[in-house]
């Protein structure tokens, strides 16, 4: 098992340094991002090209720049994005909690709701309820968020005026008027976790209750309730943990979209103004956040299918397996 | 149940010359079968009509298609020019306003204070019913009277200054005559407004007072500025630039019609700059639907070559090209979408652009699948024994585990097609991908233009969020009906 995890960390480690290596080459390629910078300074912007190295080849600014993020955890300061000079680091974890607020909220009652409704689904199949719950799945699996953003900005923001249309900016976020404002943007990131959930337990579940061992446990006398509580319920659990781990690891990741939409000043927001304004050293640490954030989550996930699953462990190609 | 023998032999009493075989003159030989054999994919296609959603699904994933093709053509407004006169136009059905019902018909209900009523009131048209006027209080108690009536978006434009050349104005007045449509209205004495909101608009043809109430005579009814000669007949055009220019004053609608020989009126509305938003959503459609598809088939092609390559010979090969596409996979799409839009948008254009970009990851989910059969298929039987007969790789690629895998690949190919219209719509929302030109445009472009003025008019959201959302809902369903139809195991299962 160490050896395994072992393998998985040098692997996600090795991955994650071709990417950054590739990023960084094609950004700083790019044309020169300090030209955007309006008004005058001029001495800043010599003292900055003179401190990244941009007088030197690629490779030794790479040099340069790693050294910085090593030994310093320096990713460079904002220009275009955020306030002249703050640490790009700084400036991102300004942002973050309102990410997380939003994505935690979101995340604490849809993966329960998802697991209730997949349940249903499951164990009504090819009822109405079933019916039900595959039409809600097919709509918010298909429809963009944007789209249903809009309804709801729409209709609970401004016609029926519950909700303010964007999110506050204050720092308060155990206020009441805050998480008033944050109800849109986290019903809007829930839709589409909910229906996620819903279809991964359903199919799951699905096939735990046509399975043998249920038929034995009804032989042996369990009730369908029992059996279903106690035997396909936890069976058909297991393969999901790990995705609802990974779930939670991307809470700390925005959604540009929803951000967007109602004005959340979150990590996805931050993204699309660096993308937008050029602030490359924003936008190489952005980035490299949310690559970290996709292989420490396929990490996690692979590693607890391991430990939930030990046929999985080994994996991958050489073995005539899928 | 105690056995009985005489039970089940009923023949026994038989007479002996009744009994005859069966086969006593027949040669038994193979016969040919009568029915027509089921091919596999006749097989698919059989089981897939019996899906009845999912062919409901496919029909209206025509229909949009066919609206795609064929609005641009049929349609009487074209896609890349656009009216800023007309923009945020409320959408039109002819068919209702010829029935006289107050919906669908360009009109939305609107409550207005005194001033913009006499505004409204002084252009022909715009106020279709007038609900009459109350007094209401206002913000910090002020009292002030309101008017509830219902307003025409089409002829509320009203008026405007026109300045025309010599050849222009001729044959405008030639039209005039001809039709017997007034297109050309007296010009207003700029001396006499009064009010600073009038200064400089066509429509404030009528007195007022500095702030913008209209002074009515006994009557109650608007009386004109206009521009008067010596003799105190109305002036129409005024000559400038010793003849060449003519400034004059027109009324829109009519002008419209004399430029377009129609009448304004847009199925789905007009968007914030006038474009029509019926035959532009169809553009902005056959961006999406080509692209997707033409994604989807290119995708498919290379995926097949390197997932088979791949799949069968294993290897160093597979091995490389699995890490490639695991670090091309890590990387959020966001950041290839604009790392390719930064570099290449201005050389090869952005539609080019995007294309390349979603070939550029998109190969990998299909080689994945590609991939994934070969090892399924690579180590049976069958494949050994058509090894051993002496086929060769390309024999076994292409005749024997090509074939097997086609329904997965086909399906995993057309659930793409979602999945890339997905993208695209979110890329050219936030603005990453930037499709907003006169001939281009792409659904989520639209939205996102659509998105400030939300609360004011819905409708410019409204068709382009239905429309998108119709066709990813139906292309998904049609997507999971074929892979049911093609791979009857994995039926229900949802992913």
């Amino acid at each position: 098992m160490a050896k395994y995890i072992l393998k998985r960390i040098v692997l996600i480690i090795t991955s994650g340094f071709i990417i950054m290596t590739m990023l960084f080459v094609l950004i700083r390629l790019l044309p020169n991002q300090v030209d955007a910078v309006m008004g005058g300074y001029d001495q800043a912007i010599k003292d900055m090209r003179e401190a990244w190295g941009y007088n030197k080849p690629i490779l030794v600014q790479y040099g340069i720049f790693l050294k910085n993020v090593f030994t310093e955890w320096n990713w460079g300061f904002c220009t275009t994005v955020g306030s002249y000079l703050q640490d790009v680091t700084a400036y991102i974890a300004e942002k973050l909690p309102y990410t997380v607020y939003i994505n935690l909220i979101s995340i604490v009652f849809s993966i329960p709701l998802g697991i209730l409704f997949g349940i249903v689904a499951a164990v009504f199949k090819n009822k109405w309820q079933d019916q039900v719950i595959n039409v809600f799945i097919m709509i918010f699996i298909s429809v963009p968020s944007f789209v249903y953003a809009f309804l709801l900005q729409y209709y609970m923001g401004f016609k029926l005026g519950w909700f303010p249309l964007i999110m506050e900016g204050g720092s308060d976020f155990f206020s009441a008027s805050m998480f008033r404002s944050a109800v849109m943007p986290i019903l809007a990131m829930s839709f589409g976790t909910i229906a996620g959930d819903m279809r991964l337990v359903r199919a799951e579940l699905t096939e735990t209750l046509t399975s043998d061992y249920m038929l034995l446990a009804r032989t042996k006398g369990l009730s369908y309730r029992q059996a279903t509580l106690r035997h396909a319920l936890r069976n058909s659990m297991v393969p999901l943990l790990p995705t609802f781990m990974s779930d939670v690891i991307y809470v700390i990741s925005g959604s540009m979209i929803i951000e967007q939409i109602f004005a959340v000043p979150g990590i996805g927001k931050t993204y699309l103004l660096s993308i937008t304004n050029r602030d490359y050293s924003v936008f190489m640490a952005l980035s490299m956040f949310y690559v970290a954030i996709g292989l420490i989550a396929g990490l996690l996930f692979d590693l607890s299918y391991g430990i939930i699953d030990p046929r999985i462990r080994m994996g991958g190609g050489k073995n005539n397996e899928l | 149940m105690s056995y009985k023998p005489e039970q089940f032999t009923p023949y026994l009493d038989m007479d002996e010359e009744e009994f005859r075989l069966v086969q006593e003159d027949k040669r038994l030989k193979d016969e040919k079968f009568d029915t027509k054999p089921v091919g596999f994919f006749r097989d698919a296609f059989r089981r897939f009509a019996k899906n009845r959603g999912s062919v409901v699904c496919g029909v209206i994933i025509l229909i949009l298609a066919l609206y795609a093709i064929f609005a641009p053509i049929f349609s009487t407004y074209k896609a890349n020019e656009y009216d800023n006169y007309y923009a945020y136009a409320l959408p039109r059905n002819k068919l209702f306003v010829s029935l006289g019902i107050n919906f669908w018909d360009g009109c939305s209900k609107t409550t207005v204070n005194q001033q913009t009523y006499d505004y409204y009131s002084a252009i022909p048209g715009a106020i279709k019913e007038d609900y009459g006027e109350y007094e209401a209080i206002v913000d910090a108690g002020r009292k002030s009277i309101q008017h509830d009536l219902r307003l025409d978006s089409y002829a509320k434009v009203g008026y405007i200054n026109l300045s025309l050349t010599k050849t222009q104005y001729e044959n405008a007045l030639a039209y005039e005559e001809e039709t017997g449509l007034q297109l050309f209205y007296p010009l207003i004495d700029t001396d006499q407004i009064a009010c600073k909101t009038y200064s400089s608009n066509a429509n404030g043809w009528f007195l007022t007072n500095a702030k913008g109430v209209a002074i009515r005579d006994d009557d109650g009814n608007l009386q004109d500025i206009y521009l008067r000669d010596e003799n105190g007949d109305e002036v129409y055009v005024q000559s400038k630039m010793g003849g060449k220019q003519f400034q004059c004053r027109v009324l829109y609608s009519a002008w419209y019609q004399y430029q377009n020989g129609q009448e304004a009126s847009f199925l789905f509305g007009a968007d914030t700059f006038g474009y029509d938003i019926f035959s532009r959503m169809a553009n902005g459609a056959r961006l999406s639907l080509t692209l997707s598809m033409s994604v989807a088939l290119l995708s498919l092609v290379l995926g097949i070559i390197i997932g088979a390559l791949e799949g069968y010979y294993g290897g160093w090969f597979d091995l490389i090209m699995e890490r490639i596409k695991d670090i091309i996979w890590q990387v959020p799409t966001v950041v290839f979408m604009s790392l390719f839009q930064i570099y290449f948008a201005d050389k090869v254009g952005p539609v080019v652009t995007l294309f390349f970009c979603f070939i550029f990851y998109q190969w990998i989910g299909t080689s994945s699948t590609v991939r994934a059969q070969f090892y399924r298929f690579k180590g049976q039987e069958y494949i050994l024994a058509a090894r051993t007969l002496g086929a060769k790789d390309s024999r076994l690629i292409f005749r024997h585990i090509l074939p097997n895998a086609a329904g997965f690949i086909i399906t995993a190919s057309v659930l793409s097609i979602p999945g890339v219209i997905f993208t695209e719509a979110n890329m050219t929302y936030l603005g990453i991908v930037n499709l907003q030109s006169t001939d281009i445009t792409s659904i989520g472009t639209m939205l996102s233009n659509g998105q400030a003025t939300l609360s004011t008019y819905p409708h410019c959201v409204f068709f382009p969020a239905v429309f998108i959302s119709l066709l990813l809902i139906c292309f998904n369903i049609f997507g999971n009906g074929l892979r049911d139809a093609f791979n009857p195991t994995l039926r229900n299962v949802n992913e």
